[in-house]
């Protein structure tokens, strides 16, 4: 079985780290990245971008685009995707396309500040 | 992080808002601050015990408006606070009641009005920056004398100036109407811009000391862009000072002297900041209404996307200090363009452009520096050292004085090297 291990913190607070903090607990990050890597058990990592840099999605009839994170609390997280796109305009260009097959819902469009793994052709 | 630490950033990062929510409550800066002193004093005490609250600053808005009512009502203000802890024991129940009722509307126009009472026009823009920095940052006079580079009792006697000056003001507690907002939002931008430069702009000798304040200018911008998430100049403020300061370790030489753009050891520019602040200026471009911030933001993205001096893209640099220009008229603004125009074609146009700007920058340091870069690149080294003389005469600090010096030498140095190859 494969996990997602999603990451919750305060932003304020993580936000408010110093560069020596940052480091600090990214390098011990890494050694646990680093073991599971061995093991074959790690796929993606990624770190995302505050939720000040987020543009949601609504896959409503008209689809909306709202500046900001996803906010709505009656909606769960069911997934989500990594793509690769020149900016902001060509992430929503997929997003869309992704809602015309999948409609109803939200797309946070988040992006990634720090990413390990691979895009397979 | 220890308990202690952890609190000391949740009661930082929580500050506007209750202190805010405390001044549209007591309608009072001094009985709002000493409410806020006090929940967090009381914060301090129990937090530790009984784990941080759900919503911190709900929990540090109403234990300080007790706090303040039970002191009002003993009118003896100065009394320690009691020892039963009666006044927060069903805090728990009421806390989330209270929650509901901070709705965004409400505390975001909170927020806005505390950093909007420091920037009133009269007070001089350094006083507007203590005051923000003091009132809504929660900075200690002695952490603002050192960023500033003044005695703690000058710096006191400033705050306290600006405050007696503010509270002359009315300040304006009904929730203000669309056009107010956004002209309050615009002069808060503005403040925060200056919090920012007073930190970038020193020099080398005290970047250390004054970091802080580009710090807490970027913390400010992040928080008005939670409350006002689709403003685009708001996104163009943090990106601009996300992408300059994010070149900050490169920026000085062991002696604390200038590194310039083109000198800088990009490897060294913080790459976490300058993805965030490409993004946030791409999510603005998309509104499609123009702005000075979002301009600038623009401008220093070219710079951040150039992983060489020379991919640097100068002539979308100069369209973009062109439209600037049109937004913000302005000689300083012009005389940048020239800079783009010097390297896309080349000295001789860029001198012909800043020629009609003489008068007015008689006493700009940066135009003779300028001049005299684009005089010493057309071989012509007599004017240029005219030039280069003024500058120098009209610099306003040493770090600006080495800074055209270090012009010269370079100057120098190419001309030389462009002889021996002749």
């Amino acid at each position: 079985m494969l996990y997602a291990i999603l990451c919750y913190h305060d932003e304020a607070v993580v936000g408010g780290w110093s560069k020596d903090e940052d480091d600090n607990v990214m390098a011990k990050l890494a050694v646990v990245h680093g073991k599971l890597a061995q093991q074959g058990r790690l796929g993606p990592v990624a770190r995302l971008l505050p939720t000040t840099a987020a543009t949601t999605l609504r896959k409503d009839d008209p689809p909306v685009v709202l500046d900001g994170p996803f906010a709505e609390t009656k909606e769960q997280l069911l997934g989500f995707y990594v793509v690769e796109a020149e900016n902001l305009d060509g992430a929503l260009d997929i997003a869309q396309e992704l809602g015309r097959a999948n409609p109803g819902g939200a797309y946070e469009i988040r992006p990634i500040g720090v990413f390990h793994g691979t895009f397979a052709p | 992080m220890t308990d202690v630490a952890w609190i000391d950033a949740a009661l930082t990062s929580a500050r506007p808002q209750a202190l805010g929510a405390l001044l549209r409550y007591f309608r009072d800066l001094d009985t709002a601050e000493e409410a806020f002193q006090n929940a967090c004093i009381r914060a301090l005490k129990t937090w530790p015990q009984n784990g941080p609250p759900r919503d911190a600053a709900a929990w540090l808005i109403m234990v300080g408006r007790n706090t303040a009512i039970d002191d009002l009502r003993r009118g003896k203000r100065q009394q320690p606070l009691p020892d039963d802890d009666h006044a927060i024991s069903d805090l728990d129940d009421a806390e989330s009641e209270l929650a509901d009722r901070l709705d965004g509307s409400h505390y975001r126009d909170d927020i806005l009005r505390l950093l909007f009472i420091c920037c009133h026009p009269q007070l001089p823009a350094t006083q507007q920056i203590a005051l923000a920095l003091r009132i809504v940052s929660g900075l200690t006079v002695k952490q603002i004398a050192r960023a500033f580079l003044v005695s703690e009792a000058a710096m006191e006697q400033r705050i306290t100036r600006a405050k007696s000056a503010i509270a002359k003001n009315k300040v304006p507690f009904e929730a203000p109407g669309a056009p107010e907002r956004s002209e309050r939002l615009a002069a808060v931008a503005a403040m925060l811009y200056l919090v920012f430069n007073e930190g970038y702009s020193a020099g080398g000798d005290s970047a250390d000391l004054r970091a802080p304040l580009c710090e807490e200018a970027i913390r400010l911008a992040r928080l008005l862009l939670k409350l006002f998430p689709a403003e685009p100049e708001i996104m163009g403020l943090a990106a601009l000072m996300l992408l300059q300061y994010a070149r900050s370790s490169a920026r000085f030489d062991a002696n604390g002297d200038v590194i310039l753009l083109e000198d800088q050891d990009r490897a060294q520019w913080n790459s976490k900041m300058i993805a965030e602040g490409l993004a946030l200026i791409d999510k603005a471009m998309r509104h499609r209404r123009t702005g000075a911030y979002q301009i600038q933001a623009a401008i220093a993205a070219l710079h951040a996307r150039a992983a060489k001096p020379e991919d640097t893209d100068w002539a979308q640099i100069e369209l973009l200090y062109g439209s600037l220009e049109i937004l913000q008229p302005s000689p300083v603004i012009t005389l940048n363009r020239s800079v783009a125009v010097s390297k896309v074609r080349g000295p001789q146009a860029a001198l012909d452009m800043i020629a009609p700007l003489a008068t007015k920058l008689a006493s700009y340091f940066h135009f003779f520096g300028v001049q005299g870069a684009y005089l010493m690149q057309l071989g012509r080294s007599d004017e240029a050292r005219e030039s280069f003389n003024r500058a120098i005469a009209l610099a306003n600090t040493t770090a600006e004085a080495d800074h055209i010096r270090k012009h010269i030498d370079r100057l120098m140095e190419e001309s030389r090297a462009k002889v021996a190859r002749t």
